[in-house]
This record gives structure tokens, C-alpha cells and sequence, in this order.
């Protein structure tokens, strides 16, 4: 069958001379992978990029004269970003923890990736205005702060990080469970995840919240989890999900300290499976050395005691807090391997692949540049088996992953990569090749009908490290894994039209400026032609 | 098997020429390696455009030696990642010489530059001149990759910051070095027999900085432990007395600092204190 593209879009079939026709016989054609959580831009991803030249001298990009130069391994700059990317025939890419008040730089740095569209989503979650809000049951009000976020900082989904901790941790505290009182605000995560899940159903926003849970990268925090996932399951209508919980290998596991320490995969996994309410994506452990980064300040002050290195930790005004530490995943280490077998076994025992999605929270469990290889572990028992072959013994007895034979197909894989993802950010154009779908198209080197992937992993990692082929927009910008052209990718934001009532809270929230901020309201706005290529999502709100 | 390279002009510009090394010549003809990349600043060039090459080349990179006339200041990373064979320098050579290296050996008879041997793994590294900074450190703002082995010696000065992040090996300096000699130490021995422009061994955690010359102070997050009357290196005794300090304590630090009493009057106060 043939696939006609005109004007960046799919349609129907295009006539007429010069029609430029790409043989994709004997070839995977899949549209543009779609990732939904990975930190590409911003203040944090800078500083990271500042906290590790050790991470640049040995991964160079030489100029060509299609592309521009770059350096970076786990934070690799903006232009080699989006040329990486592209390469693996990904086009859309969502940064997942834009300070609100740094949004300009997160905005700058993703005008400058190229190729790929990206998306940003702010951090509501600690932000003062909201907690007060919350805290006095004021949902409208707040919903009509979160739509005023959306517009000022042309965010695109609401992100929660540790919900309270991160307020907590301004006063050296943190969150013990979902139910633990933030200081001076007298609310618990609990009320903040619904609360903002409310708001985010009055918004009609595209995307669900976005949760990275409270207690993330500690022993037992599974039980935190699954909490974090009942608490919304009666704000569902239908089977719409209404909670995406992020890499959430960091957020299963169990076990009362490191030396008890073991797999919550099972109990998540069957939550989920008999739940349609909630999304999850992998944040699958690679082993190598990369730099994590998150807005989880008091987490990554934990990952500094373990490791002793470097790192930096930071406050952003009222709003949310950052901590970033460089780290090596090993094999022998019996957490680390447990962790690598936690993501696997998540996204195989959870049955529905529509339910979680490939990501390593780049570059928090190991840079996006591994997805070849996490995809052929997912596709091949056999490459499981050869990893654990080699890791740490006891994590090697413990893991389930010897028990599990499923093994992803390719249609499998194309949800995990690009479908789920597209359908849960909700973006109609993307992850599919209907017609007026957006022409992104990746085509990679490989027989479906010929290759076994439980055999041929090794040539199945190859193929999907570089593309034949990767179409954005209409436009070949990949030919066998080569740039052939760089195009600007558009950013997504959502623009949420409210009724001209709501905007009674803006003197209010004036004053929150006069008294808090160190910029005032007029100057904290980032302004539409501020985006190289502005994309709007409208949405109609309740209120 | 001598390689003999003579540059053919002085070079204006930073020469990139981590080709230099016997490992990337063994078992080549003198053409092919005539024909090795180099960057001589922002041009690609060949090594036989900047420097006439002759001679006999081993099979194995142990069977090479590469001997260097001539003025190579401005040419940078020469023995990079170098495991066997020797090179040898008769006159200045650049920034990062014997960089990563793994084994076999370098002799400079003039002065090396800045990150001499950093990173480097084995082997050994001789100087009969000055040094610069960072000599045996690890990358710059890196604290994974500092020097983890081998041995240089210099006979002339150093710089400062020598042994950033040092992990093992040993480094000797028979001249004086500038500030923050073995900043951030882990483990390894440097022995300075000149003087020391101070602040030596800051954050450091482990290993052993021997001063036999004078320095302006020490520290104040070390503490005094001892009067020593000599201390051993490797075999190598070195007659004392020198103070014992402990530190750095600001990072919960093991690490010794041998302090020369003879060349050091002004710390007698701290014999009170041990």
C-alpha cells in the first residue's frame, strides 16, 4: 500500500509530475516517534551541561554541512538533540520540567533543538498560589491560575513533582507518605494530586497530570504508588485515563532499606492491569554513566550521600525546587541491577501496551540515544537473558524477568514508541498514519514478514539506531541515518479559553507578584512570538 | 626502530595531534603515516604537510620509538592513550602530552605544558624541564578521571593544581610547584623536594603530599599529628623532620601532608600541638 503526502500532512493520494516517491518495500514504515518524558531543555538541563565537562570531550559531533556542530553524552546540546532524534526517526519530544519562571530559557533552548516538535510542561505541583488554593478548596480559582500558566508559560501539561516535598525541602523537610501535612500550608499530597486532577478535567487539558510520586527512588515507596493512583480513581469517567505516573520503574520499589530492597513491579503491574484510569511510561535503567537531573530536590540530595559526587541543588523561588548528580548505573551492583529488571518487567507484565511507554527519563536512568537497545530487550527474551547473564547474581535470582516469556511485537513496539504516547498526550495528528495525520514518518530497515526479533536482536538494535528514513512534516530530514536536512520542529502549548469571569483572581495574583516574586507579573509572561514556530493546542474550559 | 618527525616550520597555531603515538604508527609504512590526520587549528591536514617523517618503523607498538626534533610547543596530545613504546621529545612540547596514557614511556628534554600525563593510566613520564599546570589531573570540572597510575617525574618546576583528583600512581617534581598541589585528592603519593606556593592537599581524602622545601602555611582544616623524622616513598627514604597533617577535615579527609620542619621555622607553633 501506498502512503501519499502533501503539504506535511497524509491524504488520500497526490497526482501530477515530479511527485518524489521513496521505495519503502521490505521496510518497517511507522509514524514519528512520539517521547513523552524527556529532559531535553531548560535551566536545569543547562546547569547539568555546566556541572559535567567530563560528559562533552567524549562524545563530539564534527560539523557538517547540513548540521551544526555539538557536544554531549547524557546532555548532549540543543541542535545535537534534535539531530539524535531524528536519527532514531523520533519527531515529537516533551521537556517535562519547566520551572515556570525559567520557561523563557526552556523556550530558547527548544527553539534551538531542531527537527523534532517538543512541548514543555510546567511545575504546578509546590507552587505557592496553588497549595493556598487548594488548601481552601478553591478549584476554579486555581483552575483559572493553571489556564493563566498554561497561556503565560506556554506550557502544555500540568507536572507534579514529589507533591509538597519540594515545598517541604525549602525548610529541610520532605514528604513521608501521601498523607503527610505540608508545612505552613496546612494540605497533603493527596489533596494536591486531586485537586490538580480536578483542575486539569475543568480544563479539558489534552494530557492528563503528569505525577512523579512522592518518596521516588526509595525502598518501598511502591505502596505510595499505588496510593498516588487510588487517590484519583474515582475523578474517572469512562475508561479515560486521568493520571499518567512517570518513570515509574523509580517509583516500585520494595523493601524496608538498600539491603532488603527488591521488585514492586508485580503489585503495580496487577493495579494497572485491572485499572484504565491511569498511564504509566518505563524510566528504563541503561547501564552506563549519565547525569540525573530532576526537580526532586530533596531526592537528589539523597543521591548525593550515596554517591559522594558532585552535584547541584536548587530553589526556585515560590514555585518548585532542582537537584542534579552525575551517576553510573552498574551491572554488579545488586540495586542497580534490580532496578534495569523493574522497568523490563513493568512493561511486560502490564498486558495493554497502551498503558506504558518506552522512556528512560532521559537522562535520569541513561540518555535517549539507548532506545535501540531497550526496544530489542523488550522485543527478545534471548537479549534479556544476555544482559542477565553478566549482572549482579542475586538481583539475577530474584528478578522475575526469567519467568516472563512475552515478548513485544512490532505493532506492540510502535504503541510503546509512538501510539501510546501521541494518544495519552493527546495529540490527534501525531502517532498514526491516517489520513490528516502529520506526515512524521520513520522507516526502518527491516523485513517484518523475514526477521525474527527474538533472534535477530542485534539487527533489530541497528535498524532503529538509525532510521532509513525519517519524514517531518513532509520533508526528508533522515536518509540512512544521516541528516539530510534540518527543519524547525513547532512547540506545542495550550491555549485555554475561560470565561472572561475567571480573570477576577489576576489582581490577586498580581499582588502575589508585588509580595514574592523577583519579577514582576508584566515581565514573567513569555509572549507568543517568542517561539520559533508557535503551535497552540485550544481547549475549551468549564469555567 | 627509531621514527624520527621534524617539524617543518614553527607552527602560528594549536596543532591537534593525538596521532603521535606508537600505537597509531606500528606496523604503518612512513608514508601511511605521512598520511594521519592532524588539526592544525581549524584545518584538517596531514602529519607529513607540518613534519618531515623518516625512518623505521616495529610491527608492534612496543618495537616503536618515535623521537621528536625540534621546537613542538603549539602541538597538543601527542602520545594520547599510548600503551607500549616510547616517544621522545628533544625540545618544548604542548599542552596534554601522554594524555589517558596506559604504558610505555616519554622523555621531554626540554619543557611540557599544561595537563602532562592527565588521566593518565601507566607508564612513565619524564621531564627534564619545567611543567606546567594540572600536570597529572584529571579533565577540567571532571572528578571521575584523574590520574590512576603510572609515574612522572619532573625535574625542573610545576604549576598548579598538580594531581587534581589524583587516584593512585605518584608524581615527583624536583623543582618547586605553584598552589593547590593535590587538590582533591583520593590516593597516590606526590613528592615535591622544592618549595610549595601552599593551600597543598585541599579536599583532599586520601594519599600522601610530601613538601621537603618551605611553604607559606598550611591549611586550616588540617591537623598536626606528628614530628616525623623521616618518611618512605616507594623504598625511597627522605631524611625529615617533617610535620604529619591530617586532612582535609572539611571533606571528612584521611589524607597526609608531610611538611619539611628544617625549611618550615614559622610552623613551630604547631609542635605544640601534637
Amino acid at each position: 500500500m501506498d502512503i501519499a503526502i502533501k503539504d506535511g500532512k497524509i491524504v488520500e493520494k497526490v497526482e501530477g509530475k515530479g511527485v518524489k516517491v521513496i521505495d519503502a518495500s521490505r521496510m518497517i514504515v511507522m509514524p514519528g516517534g512520539v517521547d513523552i518524558h524527556s529532559h531535553i531543555a531548560g535551566a536545569k538541563v543547562n546547569a547539568g551541561r555546566m556541572l559535567r565537562p567530563e560528559d562533552h570531550f567524549k562524545d563530539v559531533e564534527v560539523k557538517t554541512e547540513k548540521t551544526r556542530s555539538g557536544v554531549g553524552h547524557s546532555i548532549p546540546s540543543t541542535f545535537t538533540t534534535g539531530y539524535r532524534y531524528a536519527r532514531m526517526g523520533y519527531t515529537t519530544v516533551f521537556e517535562p520540567a519547566q520551572a515556570p519562571l525559567k520557561s523563557r530559557h526552556t523556550h530558547e533552548e527548544l527553539n534551538d533543538t531542531p527537527i523534532i516538535d517538543k512541548g514543555a510542561y510546567p511545575l504546578l505541583g509546590d507552587c505557592w498560589f496553588v497549595l493556598e488554593r487548594l488548601a481552601k478548596g478553591m478549584i476554579e480559582e486555581c483552575a483559572a491560575y493553571v489556564a493563566w500558566t498554561m497561556r503565560a508559560t506556554k506550557g502544555y501539561a500540568v507536572k507534579i513533582v514529589n507533591p509538597g516535598g519540594l515545598e517541604a525541602w525549602g525548610f529541610g523537610g520532605n514528604m513521608r507518605n501521601i498523607d503527610d501535612t505540608v508545612p505552613h500550608f496546612n494540605i497533603t499530597p493527596r489533596e494536591i494530586v486531586q485537586g490538580l486532577c480536578k483542575v486539569n478535567e475543568l480544563l479539558h487539558m489534552p494530557h492528563t497530570i503528569h505525577v512523579h510520586t512522592n518518596n521516588l527512588g526509595k525502598p518501598g515507596n511502591y505502596v505510595n504508588t499505588l496510593e498516588t493512583m487510588k487517590c484519583v480513581e474515582n475523578l474517572a469517567h469512562g475508561d479515560k485515563p486521568v493520571i499518567h505516573i512517570t518513570h515509574c520503574q523509580f517509583s516500585a520499589f520494595k523493601g524496608r532499606d538498600w539491603h532488603t530492597f527488591a521488585s514492586g513491579a508485580e503489585e503495580i503491574a496487577r493495579y494497572v492491569n485491572n485499572h484504565s484510569h491511569v498511564t504509566l511510561d518505563m524510566g528504563q535503567i541503561v547501564f552506563t554513566e549519565t547525569t540525573t537531573m530532576t526537580a526532586d530536590g530533596p531526592f537528589q540530595f539523597i543521591l548525593y550521600q550515596l554517591t559522594g559526587n558532585k552535584w547541584i541543588n536548587g530553589d526556585v523561588e515560590t514555585e518548585t525546587s532542582t537537584g542534579i548528580v552525575p551517576f553510573a548505573y552498574k551491572r554488579k551492583s545488586y540495586v542497580h541491577a534490580t532496578q534495569w529488571s523493574i522497568g523490563l518487567e513493568l512493561a511486560l507484565l502490564i498486558k495493554d501496551p497502551w498503558k506504558i511507554y518506552l522512556t528512560t527519563d532521559h537522562p535520569n536512568a541513561g540518555p535517549f540515544i539507548y532506545y535501540p537497545k531497550i526496544i530489542s530487550w523488550l522485543m527478545s527474551r534471548r537479549a534479556r537473558e544476555k544482559v542477565m547473564r553478566k549482572m549482579n547474581k542475586r538481583a539475577r535470582q530474584k528478578s522475575l524477568l526469567s519467568t516472563i516469556d512475552r515478548e513485544y511485537t512490532f505493532y506492540e513496539m510502535a504503541i510503546a514508541t509512538r501510539a501510546g504516547q501521541a494518544r495519552a498526550l493527546g495529540l490527534r495528528h501525531k502517532g498514526h498514519l491516517g489520513l490528516g495525520a502529520d506526515a512524521d514518518i520513520a522507516i526502518y530497515n527491516i523485513d517484518p514478514t523475514s526477521v525474527e526479533p527474538s533472534k535477530d536482536y542485534q539487527l533489530i538494535r541497528r535498524a532503529f539506531k538509525h532510521a532509513a528514513y525519517t519524514v517531518k512534516g513532509g520533508e526528508i530530514v533522515v536518509k540512512n541515518g544521516e541528516i539530510v536536512k534540518s527543519v524547525d520542529g513547532k512547540t506545542f502549548w495550550v491555549d485555554v479559553e475561560t470565561s472572561p469571569s475567571v480573570d477576577e483572581f489576576v489582581p490577586r495574583l498580581k499582588q502575589v507578584f508585588e509580595d514574592y516574586y523577583t519579577v514582576q507579573y508584566e515581565n514573567y509572561v513569555v509572549p507568543e512570538h517568542y517561539l520559533a514556530v508557535s503551535c497552540p493546542v485550544h481547549t475549551k474550559a468549564e469555567i | 626502530m627509531v621514527v624520527v618527525l621534524r617539524p617543518k616550520r614553527a607552527f602560528k597555531l594549536p596543532v591537534e595531534a593525538e596521532c603521535i603515538t606508537p600505537d597509531s604508527f606500528a606496523g604503518k609504512s612512513v608514508d601511511e603515516i605521512g598520511k594521519l590526520k592532524v588539526w592544525e587549528g581549524n584545518r584538517e591536514r596531514s602529519l607529513n604537510e607540518l613534519f618531515s617523517v623518516e625512518g623505521e618503523i616495529g610491527a608492534k607498538p612496543e618495537e616503536v620509538m618515535v623521537k621528536i626534533f625540534g621546537d613542538v610547543h603549539k602541538v597538543r596530545r601527542i602520545g594520547t592513550q599510548m600503551s607500549a613504546g616510547e616517544i621522545v621529545v628533544h625540545g618544548d612540547v604542548g599542552f596534554h602530552l601522554g594524555e589517558e596514557m596506559v604504558g610505555g614511556k616519554i622523555l621531554v628534554d626540554g619543557n611540557a605544558g599544561s595537563w602532562l600525563g592527565s588521566m593518565m593510566k601507566g607508564g612513565v613520564i619524564e621531564v627534564k624541564g619545567d611543567a606546567g599546570d594540572y600536570v597529572g589531573s584529571a579533565y577540567r570540572g571532571s572528578s571521575t578521571r584523574g590520574m590512576s597510575g603510572g609515574t612522572i617525574v619532573i625535574h625542573g618546576d610545576a604549576g598548579n593544581e598538580l594531581g587534581y583528583y589524583m587516584r593512585k600512581g605518584i608524581i615527583k617534581v624536583h623543582g618547586n610547584v605553584g598552589q593547590f598541589t593535590g587538590v582533591h585528592m583520593k590516593n597516590g603519593i606526590v613528592v615535591v623536594y622544592g618549595n610549595s606556593e601552599g593551600r597543598s592537599g585541599a579536599e583532599m581524602t586520601g594519599g600522601k603530599i610530601v613538601v621537603c622545601g618551605s611553604v607559606p602555611s598550611v591549611l586550616p582544616t588540617f591537623t598536626v599529628e606528628a614530628v616525623k623524622s623521616r618518611v618512605k616513598i616507594n623504598g625511597e627514604k627522605l631524611a625529615g623532620p617533617f610535620y604529619l597533617f591530617k586532612g582535609d577535615i572539611a571533606e571528612e579527609g584521611e589524607g597526609k601532608l608531610y611538611i619539611s620542619k628544617a625549611s618550615n621555622a614559622h610552623l613551630k607553633s604547631y609542635e605544640n600541638l601534637v
